[in-house]
């Protein structure tokens, strides 16, 4: 999975708006989705992490919205799928990484990933972009999403990594003999 | 006259139903089903005019899955539901939801004729190169080397080339997607949906749990060289010399969709419980 995004030095802060609200968006799709596979798995542990995330995300996705008042989000946000090379919004994670015996340790760990792709995509907006007034929102989109890697972090500590045999299945899924 | 609107704003989430997707947690066809969501969204359909058509198989699952018409049909036919769903309702969206064992072997000739016939509609098959809901037996486009207990020391047989079939046989339009990559395959599907005639998506969607190898596609896939082609030679071509793993949209033709020259005709209810009277 390609992580590359190529952004336009001339964003504008409906642009911006409408790029962090997809990255919010696709966010609670794809946590909302791994919360349905673990309830359906029976790993209750999982589906509240995932259930959790999503609904960390749907709050962040509320307050874009507030923030961009009249302004056409979704529109934008389709207009915009250049700005990510693949299309693909920079959090996203690998969902062929979900096992139905994986531990919150490994949900944490995919979230970190896409939390810092995320903190670097807003990094390179404070950086490049040409309007101060971008550069400032983009700054504080930085600032959310820092918060965010360090609230994952926090969750970690309570989450220690699990011994190399988790997956250890003794009725493993296995090709007909 | 009052125009009638065809098209709605619906949000991703809006095409979900309220059944939950079972499949192996890491499927891809999880991937693909928020494809399908968010391409529906992008294209406004309505969900009373639009219909989703399955086989059998993991894939096939999926109209259950979405809130719009569904149909989980028999094993290798959603093109021949789908295609008598079409002619006799040609207002309505028809996307084709099927796997490679319900698409390349028990409904083959299905494949082959839809693509002749360039009827209107979507047909989208979910890659893994296997049978993952009867626990992995080697499919049509299962690598000749795929070493299991049923197949030891693999099948020996070359897999079917589903993309260059299709050309061959008259698809209007061909493409490739992963199923990791959701928004670029919803744009994909986007595009299938809009472009006249019959469309194919193959989308690479890994079966984690039988094919546990195929987690490493993500790594392998890459955006298709050169530009999508109307010549169906040269694109044949290229797919025929791509390493299967070229992504995007790799054929736009320009093929009249087929159209009936009979039309839709409205027949009474007991006219037809007459007709089929035991």
């Amino acid at each position: 999975m390609s992580t590359a995004w190529s952004v336009p030095a001339s964003l504008e802060i409906a642009d911006l708006l409408a790029i962090a609200h997809r990255i919010e968006v696709d966010a609670i799709d794809r946590y909302a989705l791994l919360a349905d596979q673990m309830e359906a798995h029976n790993n209750p542990d999982l589906t509240k992490v995932f259930l959790d995330l999503a609904n960390a995300e749907q709050i962040h996705a509320e307050e874009i919205r507030r923030l961009a008042g009249d302004i056409d989000l979704r529109g934008r946000a389709d207009a915009l799928n250049a700005v990510w090379r693949t299309a693909e919004s920079p959090e996203q994670a690998d969902l062929n990484d979900a096992h139905y015996l994986m531990t919150p340790w490994h949900a944490l760990q995919m979230c970190l990933a896409g939390e810092q792709r995320a903190l670097a995509f807003f990094t390179s907006i404070v950086e490049t972009a040409q309007d101060a007034e971008v550069r400032a929102m983009a700054a504080e989109l930085v600032e959310e999403e820092a918060e965010h890697v360090n609230l994952v972090r926090r969750l970690m500590r309570k989450y220690p990594e699990p011994t190399p045999s988790w997956s250890q299945d003794d009725d493993l899924p296995a090709a007909q003999d | 006259m009052t125009a009638i609107e065809t098209h709605v704003t619906c949000k991703p989430g809006d095409y979900k139903s309220d059944v939950m997707p079972i499949w192996c947690p890491g499927c891809g066809d999880y991937h693909v089903l928020m494809s399908f969501t968010r391409a529906f969204a992008k294209l406004g359909l309505r969900p009373e005019n639009t219909v989703v058509v399955s086989g059998i198989g993991c894939s096939s699952r999926i109209p259950a899955y979405m809130t719009c018409y569904g149909f989980h049909g028999i094993h290798g036919r959603s093109l021949a539901l789908a295609t008598g769903l079409k002619v006799a309702r040609p207002d309505l969206t028809v996307v084709v939801a099927s796997g490679d064992g319900d698409g390349y072997s028990i409904g083959g000739n299905h494949f082959i004729q839809a693509c002749r016939r360039n009827i209107d509609m979507t047909y989208v098959v979910m890659d893994n190169r296997v049978y993952g809901m009867t626990k992995g037996q080697p499919s049509p486009t299962t690598e000749p080397d795929f070493d299991t207990a049923l197949s030891p020391g693999g099948t020996g047989l070359r897999p079917f080339h589903p993309l260059v079939i299709a050309l061959a046989s008259g698809a209007n339009f061909v493409a490739r997607a992963f199923s990791g990559e959701p928004n670029e395959t919803a744009d994909i599907l986007v595009e299938a949906v809009r472009h006249p005639g019959f469309s194919f998506v193959e989308i690479l969607s890994p079966c984690v749990t039988f094919r546990p190898d195929q987690r490493e596609w993500k790594t392998k896939v890459h955006p298709a060289p050169v530009a999508a082609t109307s010549d169906p030679a040269r694109a044949a071509r290229r797919i025929m010399t791509d390493d299967g793993m070229n992504i995007g949209i790799l054929y736009r033709g320009d093929r009249r969709p087929y159209e009936s020259k009979i039309g839709a005709k409205t027949v009474e209810l007991a006219k037809l419980e007459e007709d089929f009277a035991l």
